[in-house]
């Protein structure tokens, strides 16, 4: 009863004293929105890395080759290097072989249902006349291409015979259709076409038409400058480059029932203690979807740690804020305090009533902190590419710590007030 | 004459201030005042004779030095903080020379206020705060808040105000010594219409003798001590 009184009370000073409320709330309002939008951030993040995880494959262990921690030189200060001049450069011998990779496929054929192979050529230039289109020259095998998860509009896909036999076959975007082709994807089929590529001509027939998906490949230039895939079977791509089969890293797509972490590890010791034993520079060393969440989520706790830190030196200073206006408000209103004692107010009701007070004006702060942050979070996360998902968590928390801050900062003044002398209050000029 | 009802029982009271030190100053000397229900009493003298000292103890905002005294059957002098704090919602009514309205509430809200302390419901509280401000004649301006009222106005909410938990006592401060001779001879009215027709016991402070005439009973302080006791022409009135 008392209390709802003195929340209409404490809204109606806020409303009298609109300047000095928004300036003593500012501290609180900072505080909280840059909790909160860190947290929206964080909180689109893992929610849209989650939801691409599901799509992409939880069950995708990416085998890559990297340089060994122990090849990288220690200075004398105990501090170690391992960038710039320092880094070795990958030799034939350091690569990942179809070999060891057939070894790996016959040890754990449960395991492993395929493995993606691709091999990035470079980004080439098909030219008609003054129509030019650009292609990002990819050969890859077919588990890579089923992982793709292409839309074929025309034509067909690469059979057995063009990957075992390296057939020079290539499969083109729709993009490359409308710039060369007038955005016919039939006219393509069964041309020859010439890429340009390194001051070197390739001749290859076009098999197929993929639908280019411009929301997952992000880029910058214009429709008609983006460089598509053109794709090749892996061998094609190879061949091409007058080179062996060798990857820095592969894609290994496990079965649903493998245990990812355990699979891991067990991959890592095996490659490393057959392969790469007596490798100086080089070892294996294996990611999938589910570690790489692991450090970014990390990271940025990191930061939201960082933030938080900033934040709370914010919201204390708030708090000291909030405390001085409250001691002012106080003194100010010494004489109203006088009569409500004269009046029969027992100390207790004063102290309630400031406390609201105090409460009152952080809990407005934090709310306006909560939307602030919210916008902001959602705008960062929008301009990263995820979706903003605010947390209800992050939200609830930040509400209730704004009230402590006002409870614990407004005890002071509400205790002072409620321990004054009505005689001298009520005197008070 | 019947037995009367004794409101206020003081007797032989003392308040001294900085006790134990060189300074100590001793403002009231033993004084002793009794007031009967339906009583209205003024109490006269300069300003120094101990006037705000002695309203205080009687308003149970202080306690005496020394002496006995208890209000309505109330023994003061034993009770508590939050007793004392009761004791004033319930059986004191404040009017003070300079209203004293709480600003940004409307006037209607202060006149709750006492009743709000005395955990009446909101219900109760409107309906008896619109009674007493019909009382005063105030009904048409209930909503508007201090500020926008005259003084007249002001002090006839803080007498509803002061009615609200119908106390034993009005203590009034020099509750006409803001206003103009016009509006304070209303507010006069006022305290002698609630004396004659609620027969409110009346304690009225002042340093105007011509004031204090038309109370029943005027007690002359001077120099913490009653030099004098007569009848007023408010006792020939009734």
């Amino acid at each position: 009863m008392l209390l709802f009184e003195n929340i209409i009370l404490a809204l109606n000073g806020l409303r009298a004293n609109k300047m000095r409320s928004l300036l003593t709330m500012l501290g609180i309002i900072i505080g909280i929105a840059s909790v909160i939008a860190i947290n929206t951030v964080g909180n689109s993040m893992t929610t849209s890395i989650e939801d691409s995880m599901s799509s992409m494959g939880a069950t995708n262990v990416t085998l890559g080759v990297s340089q060994k921690s122990s090849s990288t030189e220690t200075s004398s200060s105990g501090m170690t290097f391992n960038f710039g001049p320092h880094r070795t450069e990958m030799t034939d011998d350091d690569y990942l072989t179809d070999s060891m990779l057939d070894d790996l496929e016959e040890k754990w054929p449960d395991d492993i249902e395929g493995i993606e192979k691709t091999e990035s050529v470079g980004t080439g230039i098909v030219e008609d006349g003054d129509a030019y289109a650009n292609v990002s020259i990819t050969g890859v095998n077919d588990t890579a291409f089923t992982n793709e998860d292409l839309t074929i509009l025309s034509g067909r896909i690469f059979t057995d015979r063009d990957y075992e036999e390296g057939k020079k076959v290539a499969l083109v975007s729709d993009y490359f259709c409308n710039n060369l082709y007038n955005g016919d994807t039939s006219d393509v089929i069964g041309q020859q076409i010439t890429v340009t590529y390194n001051n070197k001509f390739y001749h290859y027939t076009v098999v197929g038409v993929y639908e280019y998906d411009a929301d997952s490949n992000y880029s910058s230039s214009s429709e008609y400058e983006v460089a598509t895939s053109l794709y090749l079977p892996l061998q094609t791509a190879f061949d091409s480059e007058h080179e062996d089969p060798q990857y820095s890293s592969v894609t290994l797509v496990t079965s649903t029932s493998t245990d990812v972490d355990n699979f891991m590890d067990e991959i890592e010791d095996y490659v490393n203690g057959r392969y790469y034993r007596n490798n100086d520079n080089f070892e294996v060393s294996c990611s999938s979807m589910s570690t790489m969440l692991e450090s970014m989520t990390s990271m940025l706790s990191t930061i939201s740690i960082a933030i938080s830190i900033i934040a709370g030196i914010s919201l204390l200073v708030g708090g000291i804020g909030v405390m001085n206006i409250m001691l002012v408000s106080i003194q100010e209103r010494t004489r109203e305090i006088g009569t409500r004692k004269a009046l029969g107010a027992r100390n207790a009701s004063i102290r309630t009533q400031f406390i609201v007070e105090s409460m009152v004006l952080c809990l407005v702060g934090g709310l306006i902190g909560v939307i602030l942050g919210i916008v902001i979070g959602a705008v960062a996360a929008h301009q990263m590419g995820y979706d903003a998902s605010p947390s209800t968590g992050g939200i609830i928390f930040a509400i209730t710590f704004s009230m402590a801050i006002g409870i614990f900062f407004g005890y002071y003044p509400a205790n002072k007030a409620a321990k004054m002398n009505p005689i001298d209050a009520l005197r008070y000029e | 004459m019947a037995e009367k009802e004794i409101i206020i029982d003081a007797r032989d009271i003392y308040k001294r201030f900085y006790i134990g030190q060189p300074n100590e100053l001793e403002i009231l000397h033993g004084i002793s005042l009794k007031v009967y229900k339906g009583e209205f009493v003024a109490i006269v003298g300069a300003s120094g004779s101990g006037k705000s000292t002695l309203m205080n103890i009687i308003g149970v905002l202080d306690k005496p030095t020394e002496g006995v005294y208890s209000l309505d059957g109330v023994d003061i002098m034993a009770a508590r903080d939050a007793e004392l704090s009761d004791i004033r919602n319930q059986k004191i009514g404040f009017v003070f020379q300079t209203y004293n309205l709480i600003s940004r509430t409307s006037a209607l809200k202060n006149v709750e206020l006492p009743m709000l302390y005395a955990g009446i419901d909101k219900k109760t509280r409107e309906e008896r705060a619109k009674e007493l401000m019909a009382m005063v004649g105030m009904e048409g301006r209930m909503h508007h808040t201090p500020d926008e009222l005259s003084g007249g106005q002001k002090q006839r909410v803080a007498i509803a105000r002061a009615m609200a938990n119908d106390p034993a006592i009005l203590l009034c401060d020099e509750p006409t010594g803001a206003l103009d001779t016009k509006t304070g001879r209303m507010v006069m009215d006022i305290f002698h219409k609630l004396n004659e027709e609620q027969g409110k016991t009346i304690v009225f402070i002042t340093h105007s003798p011509e004031l204090a005439e038309e109370c029943q009973r005027v007690l002359t302080l001077s120099d913490g001590q009653f030099i004098g006791e007569r009848e007023g022409a408010g006792c020939a009135a009734v």
